[in-house]
């Protein structure tokens, strides 16, 4: 860290002063977006002596840099998203190497009724989430205590902390690092999509033809491999940030470590009069967004679908596996306690019946 | 011939051929609708029932929610696990001096145990406040699935082949 440096754990671009006006969508202007990107690049630059890099950031004495194992979340402030498009962009450009190159043709399915899902020719789609396009960009207009609001949502893997596609992959394809990362193993995947189907948002999106199933079963089981974001988790091991957050001219992402990213949302929240959405929900996740008007508003205004989630509010579906858990543990021990109990009280019947037990035995034969 | 005398023949013959508990009649229906619980459950924890139209047909919906199957797949595995436990402090307590595990009954308590190792391991890998590496993960649940594999094959052939029994008189 440089002298004169924040010890500001929290990785961030924030300090920038904030001049742009919200636009009712900037979504699709594409010299609006590069104009944003190359004046807050240009910006940034002057101010690299004397602002903290996001490593450096993270370096600090109370945060380790991203590339540790520590758990690490993200904070989406969208009061300041412009939905200008440069996370999704820098998330494309960063991520292109580990998108899907699907083998055509597609092997025939059966039964009839499974069908592919293909991207591949339409990778250029940014508007929802494909397998070719983990971030995407949600744009709202609400109008909340008599004040219009046109909010830009950017969009993508909430990387639950108790995540119910890790738990509930039958392959051991989709798991959680250390660090908080969800991520879903390509070598591994066989596109059976219960990730999306258990995933409270439909997160993970799926390419046929490519992946492990095609050298097992092609025809029988699996229809390719899941994709999603994986929080750029190479390049944050290597100490750099995830590429939307490294991309963002606004400001709108904060990385670092959970307690502090939690610490500053409630922050916030508080000094804002925001609503977070991310802390509770599944259980708890690591992305924490902070809106200046309810989530229950905006979800009025988001239309569920394929590639597009909502905010819905989400109870944590696992919790009776916790209880059962602690049945699983009793149960052997329960079960022999009750069936010694059993022979016991049959011995102590026999004996005071002064019949022997082997004659106990007999007569407990006797009975089926 | 005594009534002694007539009851046991029958009663071994019985016992030996189908029970892995001769002397408790409820273990003979609970044993095995455990075990057909966690076969489906634990099938139906891969998406094939509903590629495959099971969960078209009325009443077995559930078999295509995977948080439904999941959750009956760990109440299979409490039924399953008690029951074995009242069955060793039987067989412990009552039965070692008159029955023995057959060659068949070694087999499948040995990839029963197996099952049911590797099947903690993952309950306690998918408590939220647990982590564990994903390769270790990731054969965990290889080998949950390959062992209840083998154990249904194993099964299968002691059954056709006349060995279904899990205990034999002792000698």
């Amino acid at each position: 860290m440089c002298p004169g440096r924040s010890p500001e754990p929290l990785i961030t671009m924030k300090q920038h002063d904030n001049t742009l006006s919200r636009a009712p969508s900037a979504r699709g202007a594409v010299n609006r977006r590069a104009f944003l990107t190359g004046v807050c690049a240009a910006g940034m630059a002057a101010c690299a002596s004397a602002l903290p890099s996001s490593a450096d950031a993270a370096q600090t004495d109370s945060a380790p840099a991203a590339g540790t194992a520590q758990p690490m979340a993200t904070l989406f402030d969208l009061s300041r998203c412009e939905g200008c498009g440069a996370c999704v962009d820098a998330c494309t450009e960063r991520n292109a190497r580990k998108y899907p190159q699907p083998r055509h043709p597609f092997p025939a399915m059966f039964p009839a009724r499974v069908r592919a899902e293909d991207w591949s020719d339409k990778q250029e789609v940014t508007d929802r989430l494909t397998p070719y396009n983990w971030l995407t960009i949600q744009h709202v207009s609400v109008t909340y205590k008599e004040k219009t609001y046109e909010l830009h949502i950017p969009r993508r893997c909430m990387h639950c902390d108790n995540p119910l596609c890790a738990n509930l992959c039958p392959w051991g394809a989709a798991y959680k690092e250390n660090s908080g990362t969800v991520r879903i193993d390509d070598d591994i995947c066989l596109g059976g999509a219960k990730c999306r189907q258990v995933c409270p948002w439909d997160i993970p999106q799926r390419q046929t033809g490519v992946g492990l199933y095609l050298d097992l079963l092609p025809r029988f089981a699996g229809n390719g491999v899941m994709y999603k974001c994986d929080r750029c988790h190479d390049s944050v091991k290597q100490g750099a940030l995830p590429a939307c957050v490294e991309a963002c001219p606004l400001g709108v992402q904060e990385y670092g470590p959970r307690d502090a990213i939690i610490s500053k949302a409630r922050k916030l929240a508080q000094a804002t009069d925001g609503y977070l959405y991310g802390l509770d929900e599944a259980g708890g996740t690591s992305t924490i967004y902070v809106s200046p008007v309810p989530f229950e508003l905006l979800n009025t205004s988001l239309t569920r679908s394929a590639g597009h989630p909502d905010f819905p509010p989400v109870q944590p579906v696992l919790q009776p596996q916790k209880h059962l858990a602690g049945a699983l543990m009793v149960a052997p021990l329960a079960g022999m306690a009750a069936g010694a109990l059993k022979i016991l009280g049959t011995l102590r019947k026999d004996r005071d019946s002064g019949h022997a037990p082997a004659a106990a035995h007999n007569k407990e034969q006797d009975h089926e | 011939m005594t009534p002694v005398m007539l009851r046991q023949p029958r009663t071994i013959r019985n016992r030996t051929m189908n029970n892995p508990a001769p002397q408790h009649r409820f273990i003979r229906v609970v044993w095995p609708a455990a075990v057909t619980l966690l076969a489906v459950t634990g099938i139906a924890q891969m998406p094939v029932f509903k590629r495959y139209y099971i969960a078209d047909i009325p009443g077995l919906a559930w078999t295509a929610d995977p948080m439904t199957t999941h959750l009956l797949h760990y109440l299979g595995a409490v039924v399953l696990l008690a029951a074995g436990g009242w069955m060793t402090a039987v067989f412990l307590l009552q039965q070692r001096s008159r029955w023995q595990l057959t060659t068949a009954g070694v087999w499948r308590l040995g990839l029963l145990l197996g099952l049911a190792a590797t099947g903690y391991l993952r309950v306690v890998k998918n408590l939220p406040e647990f982590y564990w590496p994903p390769v270790t993960t990731m054969i965990i649940d290889w080998s949950h699935l390959g062992l209840a594999a083998l154990l249904g094959l194993a099964s299968l052939a002691f059954r056709m082949t006349g060995r279904g029994a899990w205990l034999a008189p002792r000698r």
